[in-house]
């Protein structure tokens, strides 16, 4: 294969990474954006006297619609196109696997790897959660988080490939994500902890705020995955021979 | 007489090379990161342009996504 089916299936990448991130921006907004705006009601409740004065740069309003949405599908374009290069890499050498298997495989290690393994740790917090002069510090610690995430899993995905002819695919890919795991234990036995919550947020906002963050995620990942291994398939699989004859007349 | 060819359940799909994956992978992949940068951290532990705005303007975004924001 040459780099054109790379480039085409980068762009798919990037195209199903930015429809799955509508489908998070619509769960974002329904199910997030209550909660940031709670969490905002706490946080001027119990506003200190120096921010009284704070310009308001951009207005609520269009934070939770037209911000919401540049973020939310940026992160969803950005993230497709780089789970279509990493479908690149992985396809065919991953196992028997054909483009949707292959894609729905690495989408489900992506939610995992890149979010769920860090916000099991470094959780995503609400406004008025987290000190302003520790963001240097969280930040750090939360890219850390992901960076080594993702080493561990790639360096877990090698020991799996590394054990296949032994010990066949299954029995493989069982001890390589259980080193995962554990390699993972250790990183969080290590990593400093971040306990910011001021003493009286509501417990139950915290909560549901974290599952929505969570919810987000869920759809955006597999949103991806279905779309990107249709996309995929649909671009590297031949057609079967009853179709190439079709498909010519409308090329 | 012509043996129907049994069609194997799952085709081995040959892998693209990494050389070809290579220039994409650098370029289009450090460009992605680029993009989470500014919609992830961009005007809060570090800051490559002054002010706040990209900050307030992806600030929903930056904590429904997981990112410390502020």
């Amino acid at each position: 294969m040459n780099s054109v089916s790379v480039r085409s299936l980068l762009v798919r990448g990037m195209l199903a990474g930015l429809a799955a991130g509508v489908l998070a921006l619509v769960v974002a907004y329904l199910l997030g954006e209550p909660h940031v705006d709670a969490a905002i009601g706490f946080e001027e409740a119990h506003a200190h006297s120096h921010d009284a004065g704070e310009v308001e740069l951009v207005s609520r309003s269009m934070q939770s619609t037209l911000g919401l949405a540049t973020g939310i599908l940026l992160y969803g374009l950005a993230f497709g196109g780089i789970a279509g290069l990493a479908f690149c890499f992985a396809l065919g050498r991953i196992g028997r696997f054909g483009p949707r298997a292959t894609a729905a495989l690495l989408s489900a290690a992506g939610l995992a790897v890149v979010y769920l393994v860090p916000f099991l740790k470094y959780p995503a917090n609400p406004p008025s959660v987290g000190e302003p002069d520790t963001i240097g510090k969280r930040t750090t610690l939360y890219f850390l988080m992901i960076a080594l995430s993702v080493l561990l899993a790639i360096g877990a995905t090698i020991l799996g490939r590394r054990l296949a002819p032994a010990l066949g695919n299954w029995n493989a890919t069982a001890v390589a994500v259980v080193a995962f795991v554990a390699a993972v234990g250790i990183a969080y036995a290590v990593l400093p902890t971040v306990d910011e919550v001021p003493e009286d947020f509501p417990a139950s906002l915290l909560w549901q705020f974290r599952l929505s963050a969570l919810a987000i995620q869920v759809t955006l990942w597999s949103g991806f995955g279905m779309l990107f291994g249709h996309l995929a398939e649909r671009l590297l699989v031949p057609a079967p021979a009853a179709r190439p004859a079709a498909e010519a007349a409308t090329v | 007489m012509a043996h129907p060819i049994a069609p194997a359940a799952a085709p081995a799909i040959a892998p693209i090379s990494l050389k070809a994956i290579a220039p994409w992978a650098a370029f289009f992949g450090i460009l992605m990161l680029i993009v989470i940068y500014f919609v992830g951290a961009e005007q809060g532990a570090t800051a490559l342009i002054s002010g706040e705005n990209v900050h307030e303007w992806v600030h929903d975004g930056r904590h429904l996504l997981g990112f410390p924001c502020h």
